[in-house]
């Protein structure tokens, strides 16, 4: 076999077989065209979508902001579920039976509840007590044993105030926010090594230090995925809002339009591409934050260690 | 270098009396004694289920001891006596003793967002309250201690497993222990790689660094160790010079298991 070492160095011919063909693309490719043009036919032939009518009202005034109310609705309700989600799954993990079983509850009671349901309860909170008060509970009757009269409450708040509009709706979307991220937060502590608490307690950090430091940054990489798909999913919810009523909010301006000028289709589609396009805004979000939590778990390189290799590399040539 | 033998136990680094672990109805550790003085370096070794892990991971109580006691520089692990009664101690004071307890593993558990850097000095930062400047100029140093200078800002999974293991080293050593615990700190690296963890092993070591070293290098045993410990189903059978353990054992069980290693 020796022998052959010195055939090996001349290259063999280059293949150049025929390759596979592949019909079936082809027949797909002509199906999905038809479909697609029948489709466009559908838009552009039909006098009920009135094109000029939508492009004109969809961009007035009020559905601008509309948009941005829907946004912030969106991006505040997810940032107090966030936090109330982590609380609630760090709480969940406690080894504090009652602090544990209580997150169980919050997390049950919300996950059960639809939130169209939870939002038109939450609207008509108004109507349970005029005022609300944070207090001793039994406060006067503790007081009236001891002969005391009064009482010992110290937060007085207007229920129809606040219960109405878009706190009413932000608050029923962030808790019922909450008890799905504390899922998924868990879901994500729970899928980092253990090895890296104990290596964390090793060097003498405390478990909230170990949690905060070494822990939740390596959840995050399981938990950003899914809470993209929740902050799409808030931003399509908050047309739920309808229920309480928030009338400052996107999908209702968009209907309002709708129903006011009896062009129903025109204002639906606005609907449509206006979701479509603040989603997709989103998404591309998304893709951003994913990359830049998967740090130190793909092979790349960063601009340190480059300039740290280039210094090698040029060491060593020199 | 003086052994544990002949030194008052209240100068030992390491001292265990009778120390029971069990697990469910397993009992892993059936009543150990141990003495290691400061600057010496004990190799543990042992079939696996011997209960020589459990036994180290008891002395910085990543385990809890069911019975008997275990004292670091001495300080009874995990529990404070008074009044005739231990008591548990706290989260916060557990960690502390930590501090001064630093420890390798198997499986490295390096943290794999960090950077080789970032992973030496996290611990001094948040844990000692270590400035920066003074943190990263330490953790530069220990990097290049453990011959890895050049990697610095690398990630973990950027680094083979003896690179990898270096760091945890480094990472240990950031906290300045007096006690250096060596969990099987090559069984996970391919062949080729064990030699430089066992250089850097060496030269902490011969800095004087006390160590309690669970191994089946059986070469490192013989030429750094002072004593050599042989656990067999949760008992020491047989402990002494690692020269005599390895090349006289007393013990029926001792002989039996070198036949198979060595």
């Amino acid at each position: 076999m020796a022998t052959d070492t010195t055939t090996r160095s001349a290259s063999p011919e280059q293949i150049r077989a025929v390759p596979v063909r592949h019909p079936g693309r082809w027949v797909a490719a002509a199906v999905i065209a038809v479909l697609v043009a029948m489709f466009v036919h559908m838009l552009v032939t039909n006098p009920v979508f009135q094109w000029s009518f939508m492009v004109d009202n969809m961009f007035s005034a009020p559905v601008l902001r509309g948009a941005r109310t829907t946004l912030i609705m969106t991006v505040l309700a997810m940032v107090i579920g966030v936090l109330l989600g982590v609380v609630l799954a760090v709480m969940r993990l406690s080894p504090n039976p009652v602090v544990s079983g209580a997150a169980w509850v919050y997390v049950w009671f919300f996950r059960a509840i639809p939130r169209i349901v939870l939002l038109f309860f939450v609207a008509n909170l108004g109507a349970l007590y005029a005022t609300y008060q944070l207090g001793f509970p039994f406060d006067r009757q503790l007081m009236d044993l001891f002969g005391f009269s009064g009482d010992l409450r110290f937060l007085d708040l207007d229920g129809n105030q606040i219960f109405t509009g878009f706190t009413a709706g932000l608050i029923g979307l962030a808790l019922s926010e909450g008890a799905y991220m504390a899922e998924i937060v868990r879901a994500g502590i729970q899928s980092v090594d253990p090895g890296q608490t104990e290596a964390a307690s090793a060097l003498g950090m405390s478990r909230s230090t170990a949690m905060r430091r070494i822990v939740l940054p390596q959840a995050m990489r399981v938990i950003i995925p899914p809470t993209g798909n929740e902050t799409i999913a808030m931003l399509k919810d908050t047309s739920l809002l309808i229920a309480v009523p928030v009338t400052i909010e996107l999908n209702f301006q968009l209907r309002a339009i709708g129903s006011r000028t009896f062009q129903i289709i025109p204002m639906a589609v606005a609907s449509i591409l206006w979701y479509a396009a603040l989603a997709s805004l989103l998404m591309i979000g998304q893709h951003f934050l994913e990359k830049r939590f998967s740090r130190g778990f793909g092979a790349r390189e960063t601009r340190a260690q480059r300039a740290a290799r280039e210094a090698r590399e040029v060491g060593s040539t020199h | 270098m003086s052994t544990a033998a002949d030194m008052p136990a209240e100068q030992l680094m390491v001292r265990a009396e009778g120390v029971h672990k069990r697990f469910g109805h397993v009992e892993v550790l059936k009543g150990i004694d141990l003495a290691v003085a400061p600057r010496e370096v004990m190799c543990v070794i042992g079939p696996s289920g011997s209960g020589k892990s459990t036994f180290l991971r008891c002395i910085n109580h990543l385990e809890k001891v069911d019975a008997g006691r275990l004292w670091v520089d001495g300080r009874l692990v995990g529990y404070r006596e008074s009044g005739g009664k231990l008591h548990e101690l706290k989260d916060r004071e557990v960690a502390a003793q930590r501090r001064e307890i630093g420890m390798v593993f198997q499986r490295f558990h390096l943290f794999p967002h960090m950077t080789a850097l970032e992973n030496v000095i996290e611990a001094p930062q948040r844990v000692k309250g270590v400035g920066k400047q003074a943190a990263r100029a330490r953790g530069t140093e220990l990097l290049e201690r453990v011959g890895l200078g050049d990697r610095v800002h690398n990630y973990p999974n950027q680094l083979s497993g003896g690179q990898q293991q270096r760091v945890a080293i480094a990472r240990a050593l950031a906290m300045e222990p007096k006690l250096m615990l060596f969990d099987e700190p090559t069984s996970a690296l391919d062949p080729e790689l064990v030699g430089e963890v066992l250089d850097v092993m060496r030269g902490l070591a011969a800095d004087g660094m006390t160590m309690v070293v669970v191994t089946h290098e059986m070469g490192f045993a013989r030429e750094v160790g002072d004593t050599l410990v042989f656990m067999d189903d949760g008992v020491v059978v047989e402990s002494g010079a690692p020269r005599q353990v390895l090349t006289d054992p007393q013990h029926e069980r001792t002989r039996a298991f070198l036949s198979k290693v060595l």
